[in-house]
């Protein structure tokens, strides 16, 4: 049951991306169509759950003055393992994904995890934390990526879903879901709507009015 | 001379690397609540993207690229998949070293800088800025420049947005909003306004 637990939390409940603020980097430049998004989600759940295991093996052997800089080297290899296994068989996707797939080495998701979760739990939790995180961001980049390829360009993973007006049809592509803006004001509206349904997510803040006092005796 | 002039500004403005490539919004976002602290990341930014970009450039050039071996009889030797974990330690090593000598020699200037500076050994646009680099293979003058050029970028980056976020600290906004979201759609709205950059003619 708390594996269960371990595995669902971090998909809405505490979602690294909109909670937490950590992998939005190289998460957003991915997501103007939804096939790249999938494909980047996989990717990283690959390596953040490897690493995730990987790291909770070695846990007890790990003096903590030098702990960082094998995790970093430990998830720069898996990227590149799954760099190189996109170049062999999905050519065309690794060339559209260019420098994205290897910034998967410094995502602070991956470092995030590892860090505060793999570093204390055996291996079992700990991979299934880390697929519950990937999986978390996994549906923030499909949502986003879902939204920007069926506005900006009537399709959804390369079917037609709207018949644009240059095909005969009605729908007028908007351009602006393809440019860079188009994901922060969608990720800003996701946070918004997030945060709407959790209350318990809402930052405090750090300039609040007081309540309007009384003065008029 | 002008080729690099338009680097500068092509690297800086027109492809800035937070507001259209996404890179480094980590630390954009977390950190630019407040200008003091944005200035101290964005000078840190660009002084380690002036080091490290043209350093990951001689040794890639050198040790690692297709044929970089072949004075020492290997010429078919392609190292270049290594490149990832080689800049990494490049730019780690780099941060580790500019603390140091700021410690030493400077140390007013290394307490302003507090802990920014061992954040951003895994700062992507940092990481990024090397990858780049090797991906449309620029020679050493052209990679000094573009990484000073994409520093001072997201150092404009985020010292607006911090300037931006502080005059809006006293606003009435939903609840929702607060913090993260309002963030997010400020920085869109200034990465609609620096796409506007790419219509500048470069002369």
């Amino acid at each position: 049951m708390r594996l269960w637990g371990t595995l669902t939390d971090p998909i809405l409940r505490q979602n690294p991306v909109t909670l937490q603020i950590l992998g939005i980097c190289s998460a957003l430049a991915v997501t103007t169509t939804l096939a790249a998004a999938i494909t980047m989600s996989a990717a990283l759940t690959a390596v953040i759950v490897a690493a995730a295991g990987i790291i909770s093996l070695i846990r007890r052997h790990l003096p903590s003055s030098i702990r960082l800089i094998v995790q970093i080297i430990i998830v720069a290899s898996l990227v590149i393992v799954v760099d190189q296994f996109l170049q062999a068989f999905f050519f065309e996707m690794s060339q559209r994904l260019s420098v994205f797939v290897s910034l998967i080495a410094t995502n602070c998701v991956v470092l995030g995890r590892t860090e505060s979760f793999s570093l204390h739990n055996p291996p079992v939790p700990a991979m299934t934390d880390a697929l519950g995180n990937g999986l978390g961001y996994s549906l923030v980049l499909v949502i986003i990526g879902s939204v920007r390829e069926l506005f900006g360009q009537g399709t959804l993973l390369g079917t037609e879903v709207f018949r644009t007006t240059e095909q005969g049809g009605w729908f007028e592509p908007l351009s602006l879901m393809l440019l860079a803006p188009s994901a922060f004001f969608l990720l800003g509206g996701l946070v918004w709507a997030i945060r709407s349904w959790r209350v318990e997510q809402v930052e405090v803040s750090e300039h609040a009015l007081a309540p309007a006092e009384e003065t008029r005796g | 001379m002008s080729d690099l002039g338009a680097l500068f500004i092509r690297s800086a403005f027109i492809e800035n690397m937070p507001l259209t490539l996404f890179l480094g919004l980590c630390t954009f976002l977390a950190l630019s609540r407040r200008p003091g602290t944005a200035v101290g990341l964005g000078v840190a930014v660009i002084a380690v993207m002036g080091v490290t970009v043209p350093l990951n450039h001689l040794l890639y050039t050198y040790l690692l690229a297709p044929g970089a071996w072949t004075w020492a009889g290997f010429p078919d030797l392609d190292l270049s998949y290594l490149r990832l974990l080689t800049f990494i330690g490049v730019v780690s090593a780099a941060v580790q070293l500019v603390e140091m000598v700021l410690d030493r020699s400077f140390p007013a200037l290394f307490a302003t800088f507090g802990v920014f500076l061992s954040l951003l050994a895994v700062h992507c646009a940092i990481l990024g800025g090397s990858l780049f680099m090797a991906d449309r293979s620029y020679n050493l003058a052209e990679s000094t420049v573009f990484g000073i050029g994409a520093g001072t970028g997201f150092a404009v980056a985020v010292i607006l947005l911090s300037a931006i976020r502080r005059r809006l600290a006293y606003a009435d906004m939903p609840a929702g909003l607060q913090g993260l979201g309002i963030a997010f759609i400020l920085t869109g709205m200034m990465s609609l306004g620096f796409a506007t950059f790419a219509q500048v003619a470069v002369p």
